[in-house]
């Protein structure tokens, strides 16, 4: 399954040039607000025409504008989820999650809407109605609701963007089941850099209406984000080993490390991404005693690279894996630290589950 | 002492109605549904226009629609003479054409009643439709709904509470209906006398102040239900839209 997307679209002053494509998997559009994501998704999904530009979905054309094509949205069977719920009011939970399932025919089986229920563990709440939600549910109704209309893809404009912390840490793990678990290809935009570490395969990051840089998640989160500027980081990526229900704690296991996170509600053998901030690794020459961060890895320098404002980003080899840490060039300086020199990486472990 | 009780006492004859009266009543009654029922998917349709179209001519519409709301209505009356009398441009037409003769019938009457309420009934139409969210339009069309359809099971279920409200309006302007009835289809018993036009006769003869005092009951009684029918209906349906 792949979409391939080169538009060029202009609104008021802002203007917009943007190509890209996208395979399985979760693709990001990263970029902060006022980058044109949310104006790529909806051109893709239909609810807006570009000026000029293709959208192709696996060799179906849905617009082209040099032929006059433009495959209207509700022909083009992609679940949107939007940033707000956007319930129908006067239909039930139930009635809104069927609402899809009318127009998707033969595509939609029945045995569907148990396993779309029990993956957002929205079983319970058929007969109520969306007014006396949470904001959590609403949105878990309304992911709910777009994949059960059978949709070829899945298009999410920042759904967690409108919920508290609390409730972005409840609904993050329904979506990285969603990922795992349906071969449901997901469009999904974002600004926040631990989202998209959690979520995405690929990341495509836009700035001002055009394509920044494109690649893999670890490959794009892994140096300092220029579209940010901000948390910069490493992403690994591993396998749940073990779990402590009662600490609430998870081990993961990478390439020749193992991190503690704090993550109870996980089954052993999942895999997962975790995202480790550049700022949240300390460094030092000696292996740390008496100290409360639960990890502590061994690695060798490879690079120190000054990162402006009195900061250095410093590359990692722990195992096989590579981890960024940021810290001051005094410290660089006071430490004696260079390339090839062995030292501790320091990782609280609460800085790991960013939600 | 309920209504009821004032009927059933034999020696308040004053308090009976005459076959006359009860056909004034009667007919009041059936202008008024066939003008609320026959305008409303003009009515519909027309705000829906007003409400999210966006086309040469809008404030054009929109003047033509609240004409009859600022006019006086024996203007209003006159034209629809003008336009829809047996010789008229569209009266003839619909006559030659479909048989339909409005002028100095009843069909007549349901008409001018119709157009007298029409913008009232546009007005609240209108509303309704400005309050539905958009945006939950757009997602029903993101899950497959074609735009009838999602005009249909979105739109049109959202603004009801509207669509009664200029209902009953509707109904209400045209019970109260006089000047352009009277100037279109005249003051015919039987065939085009509605309520209104009773009372008026009835103060224009020596001795009708007993008919006109019991008609006017009646209209207060029938305007009284009117308004409790609306709130209960809206508040059936408020109920339904924002159901806790």
């Amino acid at each position: 399954m792949t979409l391939s997307v080169d538009i060029r679209h202009r609104q008021g002053t802002f203007s917009l040039d943007v190509s890209f494509s996208s395979a399985r998997g979760v693709t990001a559009l990263f970029g902060r607000s006022g980058s044109g994501k949310t104006s790529v998704l909806r051109i893709v999904g239909g609810l807006v025409a570009p000026d000029s530009g293709r959208v192709v979905l696996d060799g179906e054309v849905l617009v082209d504008t040099d032929a006059r094509v433009a495959v209207p949205a509700h022909r083009r069977r992609f679940g949107y989820v939007f940033q707000e719920p956007r319930l129908f009011p006067h239909m039930s939970v139930r009635q809104n999650l069927a609402y899809g399932r009318w127009f998707a025919g033969a595509g939609a089986r029945r045995d569907g809407m148990d396993r779309v229920l029990d993956m957002l563990g929205i079983g319970a709440l058929l007969d109520r109605w969306p007014g006396n939600l949470s904001g959590g549910e609403k949105q878990r109704v309304a992911i709910g609701r777009a994949l059960l209309s059978a949709p070829r893809m899945l298009l999410m404009d920042e759904p967690l963007s409108a919920l508290d912390e609390a409730r972005k840490a409840e609904i993050l793990p329904y979506l990285e089941r969603l990922r795992d678990e349906l071969d449901l290809p997901i469009l999904y935009v974002s600004h926040s850099v631990s989202e998209v570490a959690r979520l995405a395969d690929r990341v495509v990051v836009l700035a001002e209406g055009r394509v920044a840089a494109s690649g893999s998640a670890s490959e794009m989160l892994k140096g300092a984000f220029e579209a940010t500027g901000r948390e910069a980081g490493s992403v690994l990526s591993g396998r749940v080993l073990s779990i402590d229900a009662v600490s609430g704690l998870a081990v993961i296991g990478f390439a020749g490390v193992e991190l503690v996170v704090p993550r109870g509600g996980l089954e052993t053998g999942r895999p997962l991404r975790v995202h480790i901030p550049a700022r949240e690794v300390l460094l030092a020459t000696q292996r740390p005693e008496g100290i409360s961060a639960l990890n502590v890895l061994e690695g060798r320098i490879l690079s120190i690279v000054p990162a402006g404002e009195g900061a250095a980003d410093i590359e990692l080899a722990c195992g096989e894996e590579r981890v960024q840490s940021r810290i001051t060039t005094q410290s660089v300086a006071r430490l004696n630290l260079m390339p090839g020199r062995s030292v501790h990486a320091i990782i609280k472990t609460v800085a790991l589950d960013p939600h | 002492m309920s209504l009821p009780d004032v009927l059933q006492v034999p020696d308040l004859d004053a308090f009976s109605l005459s076959p006359e009266e009860w056909a004034a009543i009667r007919l009041s009654l059936q202008v008024s549904v066939v003008a609320m029922v026959a305008s409303l998917p003009f009515g519909v349709l027309t705000a829906y226009v007003l409400a999210r179209g966006r086309f040469w001519g809008k404030s054009l519409l929109n003047g033509l629609v609240h004409l009859p709301l600022i006019l006086p209505p024996v203007v209003t009356g006159y034209i629809l003479l003008i336009l829809f009398g047996r010789r008229g441009p569209i009266g003839a037409f619909l006559a030659d054409h479909f048989g339909i003769v409005l002028s100095f019938r009843w069909t007549g009457a349901a008409l001018a009643c119709a157009v007298m309420g029409f913008p009232l009934m546009v007005r609240s139409i209108r509303l309704s439709i400005e309050a539905v969210d958009a945006k939950l339009e757009e997602a029903a069309g993101t899950l497959g709904a074609s735009p009838l359809f999602v005009f249909l099971t979105v739109t049109l279920p959202l603004m009801l509470p509207g669509v009664v409200a200029g209902m009953i309006l509707a109904f209400a302007k045209a019970m109260g209906e006089f000047g352009a009835t009277i100037t279109f289809v005249s003051n015919i018993p039987g065939e085009t006398q509605t309520l209104s036009a009773a009372i008026y006769t009835f103060t224009q003869v020596p001795g009708g102040d007993a008919g006109a005092l019991r008609l006017t009951l009646v209209a207060i009684v029938l305007s009284m239900a009117a308004l409790l029918a609306s709130e209960a209906l809206s508040r059936m349906i408020g109920k339904r839209i924002h159901a806790q």
